[in-house]
C-alpha cells in the first residue's frame, strides 16, 4: 500500500516536472530571439547619440578607425551586401527553380527520395570550404575572364553565394508545387494539355506565392552569408561602381572590424548598430515568407 | 498532340535533370579540388600532432580537430535537451493555438538569423555579459542558440508523425501523460530528431563566423581541459591560414584543414541518414 502511494506520488511529481519543464525550454527559445533584439538594440542604438540617423544611413564612407575624421555612413557596406545578394539570386533562381521542377514534376518518387537529401547536402558545405576555394580556384578565372586585376569581387563572392542559396530555394519551391493539389494537374490533362502546359499554365501560377516565400528566404540566406564575402568580395569600403568591384558587405564588416573595436566605444555600437540593421532585414524576409507559408496551408 | 511541344518538354526536362544533377556534382568537385590541393599534405603527423607555429610543415591539426569535436559534443548536450523539450511543448502540452504560433515564429525567424549576428550576440552575451571571455564554453553557447531552431524544427516533424492512436491507446492503459511520452511518443519519434539533430550539429561544427567574433584561437601550446579555456577550431583553423598566414604552404595546409572538416561533417550527416535508415527499417509501424 505505501509503495503504490509513493510511486503515485512520484509520477505525479515526474508529471508537472516534465510539463514545466518542457514549458520553461520552449520559453527559453522564444525569449532567444527577443534576447538577441534586445541585445543588438541596447548596444547598437549607443550609436546614434553621436551619429545622425542620415549619416549613418546615407553616408559613403566607413572609416571608424581615422586618426582624424572618422566616418560612420554604412551606405557602401549596404549597397555591397545587396550587389552580392542579388546577383547570388540571379544564379541562385533558375538553378533552385529547375531543380524544385524536376524534383517534383519529373523525378519518380524513389529518385526523389535519394536525390532531394543530396541538394540539401550542399547547404551544409561550411562556407568557409566554399570561400577558401573561390580564393584559390574561382577568383583566378573570373580575373582573367574579365580581364580585371583581381578576381576578388562581387561577382566571385554571388557566384558562391548562389551556391549557397540554391538547397534553400530549391526545397521550398519543391515543397510550394509539391503541394498544389492533384486535382488541378489531373483537370488539366483532362483537357489534353501535356505535361509542360499544365506546369507552365497550372502548376506554377497556383504555387507562386509558395515560390516567392522560397526566393525571399533565399535572399535572406544570401544576405546573412558572411564567410563567403569575407574572404573572396575584394574587402573595400570604397563605394562600388559595378558587377566587378570589391565590395565589404555588412556582415564581413562586422566580423572585420569586431577585432579592432574596443568594447563600449563608439566603433563597438556602431557595429550592433549595423548588426541590427542586418537582424531587422532577414527577421522582416523571414517573417513574411513565414506568413506566406502560413496562409497557403489553411 | 503538337510534336515540337513534346520536343520542347523532353529538353526542358531534360535541362532540370542536368541542373539537379551538375549541383549534386558540385559536391564531388569541391572534393576533388581539395584532394588535388591540399591531399599531399595530410599524413599521420599532420592529423595527430601538435600545430607548429613557426614552420606549419613540422605540425599538425590536432588540437583544433580535438577542439571541433568539443563543440559538437557541447553543442548536442545544450541543444539536444533544449530543442527536444521545446518541440514536446509544442506538440504534446500547448493546448493553445496562440502560443504554438508565437513558438513557431520565434523558430523560422531564428532559423533565419545570419550566423555572424549570433555571433554578436554571444560575444556581448556570453563572452562579456557572464564573463566567460574566448572560451570554449562560449563558443559552445553560441552555436547551441544557432542548432537550437534546427533540432526543434525536425524534432516538431518527427513527433507529429507518431499516429495518434498510439497516444491514445497508451492512455486508454491508463498511462499518464509523462509515461505516455517517455514509453510511447518519444521512442518513435526519436529517429527523425536525431537525425535532424545530428545534420544541425555537423553545420555547426562548420560554421566560422560566430567563432571569429566569440574568438577561436589559431595556436595553442597545450590542450583545453576545462570549459573556460581557449580552443582551436577546425574552421577558423582553415580561415586564417587562407587569409592571414605568409607560409608559402599555407594554402595546402588550409585546403588540407577544410577536407578533414567537410569529410567529419559528412561522416556524422551520413552516420545520421544510416541510423535513421536502419531505425526505419526496425519499426514495425
Amino acid at each position: 500500500m505505501r509503495t503504490w502511494k509513493f510511486t503515485k506520488h512520484l509520477n505525479f511529481t515526474a508529471e508537472r516536472l516534465s510539463y514545466n519543464v518542457s514549458r520553461l525550454f520552449a520559453a527559453t527559445t522564444v525569449l532567444l530571439l527577443v534576447g538577441i533584439f534586445l541585445f543588438l538594440t541596447i548596444t547598437g542604438i549607443g550609436t546614434f547619440r553621436h551619429v545622425p540617423f542620415g549619416e549613418f544611413f546615407l553616408g559613403t564612407n566607413w572609416n571608424p578607425t581615422a586618426y582624424q575624421q572618422q566616418s560612420w555612413g554604412i551606405l557602401a557596406l549596404v549597397v555591397g551586401s545587396l550587389i552580392v545578394s542579388s546577383l547570388a539570386l540571379v544564379f541562385a533562381i533558375p538553378l533552385g527553380f529547375a531543380i524544385a521542377l524536376y524534383l517534383s514534376e519529373v523525378a519518380s518518387p524513389r529518385k526523389r527520395e535519394i536525390l532531394k537529401p543530396l541538394v540539401e547536402t550542399v547547404a551544409s558545405v561550411p562556407s568557409v570550404v566554399l570561400g577558401l576555394l573561390g580564393l584559390i580556384v574561382f577568383a583566378p578565372v573570373i580575373a582573367r575572364l574579365f580581364h580585371v586585376s583581381s578576381g576578388l569581387n562581387a561577382l566571385t563572392a554571388s557566384f558562391l553565394v548562389g551556391i549557397i542559396a540554391v538547397p534553400t530555394i530549391a526545397s521550398i519551391c519543391e515543397d510550394a508545387l509539391r503541394n498544389v493539389n492533384m486535382k488541378f494537374r489531373e483537370a488539366s490533362m483532362a483537357l489534353g494539355a501535356t505535361k509542360w502546359t499544365t506546369i507552365g499554365k497550372v502548376v506554377v501560377p497556383a504555387a507562386v506565392s509558395g515560390i516567392t516565400a522560397g526566393v525571399m528566404l533565399g535572399f535572406g540566406r544570401a544576405v546573412g552569408e558572411t564567410m563567403i564575402v569575407l574572404m573572396v568580395a575584394g574587402n573595400s569600403r570604397a563605394f562600388p561602381t559595378s558587377f566587378l568591384s570589391p565590395v565589404r558587405p555588412m556582415t564581413a564588416t562586422i566580423a572585420i572590424d569586431i577585432k579592432e573595436a574596443v568594447v563600449g566605444t563608439l566603433h563597438w555600437q556602431s557595429l550592433f548598430a549595423i548588426g541590427l540593421v542586418l537582424f531587422i532585414v532577414t527577421f522582416f524576409l523571414n517573417f513574411i515568407a513565414d506568413i506566406i507559408l502560413h496562409i497557403r496551408k489553411v | 498532340m503538337n510534336k515540337t511541344l513534346h520536343i520542347k518538354e523532353a529538353i526542358y526536362f531534360g535541362l532540370f535533370r542536368l541542373t539537379t544533377i551538375s549541383v549534386i556534382a558540385f559536391l564531388g568537385y569541391i572534393l576533388i579540388l581539395l584532394f588535388s590541393i591540399g591531399g599531399s599534405v595530410i599524413n599521420s603527423r599532420f592529423l595527430t600532432a601538435f600545430w607548429q607555429h613557426r614552420d606549419i610543415t613540422q605540425g599538425g591539426i590536432f588540437p583544433a580537430i580535438l577542439g571541433s569535436i568539443y563543440l559538437g559534443v557541447g553543442v548536442t548536450l545544450i541543444s539536444f535537451p533544449l530543442g527536444i523539450g521545446t518541440a514536446l511543448y509544442m506538440t504534446e502540452y500547448s493546448k493553445s493555438g496562440f502560443w504554438q504560433r508565437i513558438i513557431q515564429l520565434a523558430i523560422r525567424n531564428l532559423a533565419g538569423v545570419p550566423s555572424v549576428i549570433y555571433g554578436l550576440f554571444g560575444l556581448a552575451v556570453f563572452a562579456q555579459f557572464f564573463r566567460l571571455g574566448a572560451s570554449l564554453l562560449s563558443a559552445i553557447l553560441t552555436l547551441s542558440a544557432m542548432t537550437i531552431p534546427w533540432i526543434v524544427t525536425t524534432s516538431v516533424e518527427s513527433l507529429r508523425s507518431v499516429p495518434q492512436p498510439f497516444r491514445e491507446s497508451s492512455f486508454a492503459l491508463g498511462a499518464t501523460k509523462w509515461q505516455t511520452i517517455y514509453r510511447v511518443v518519444l521512442p518513435a519519434a526519436l529517429p527523425g530528431s536525431i537525425t535532424g539533430g545530428v545534420i544541425g550539429i555537423a553545420r555547426a561544427m562548420g560554421e566560422t563566423a560566430p567563432l571569429i567574433l566569440v574568438g577561436a584561437t589559431f595556436y595553442l601550446s597545450r590542450l583545453p581541459t576545462s570549459p573556460l579555456d581557449q580552443f582551436m577550431a577546425l574552421p577558423y583553423h582553415t580561415f586564417i591560414l587562407a587569409t592571414q598566414h605568409s607560409s608559402p604552404f599555407a594554402r595546402s595546409y588550409a585546403a588540407a584543414t577544410a577536407l578533414v572538416l567537410i569529410l567529419l561533417t559528412f561522416v556524422l550527416s551520413l552516420g545520421a541518414i544510416l541510423l535513421r535508415l536502419y531505425l526505419r527499417a526496425r519499426r514495425d509501424w
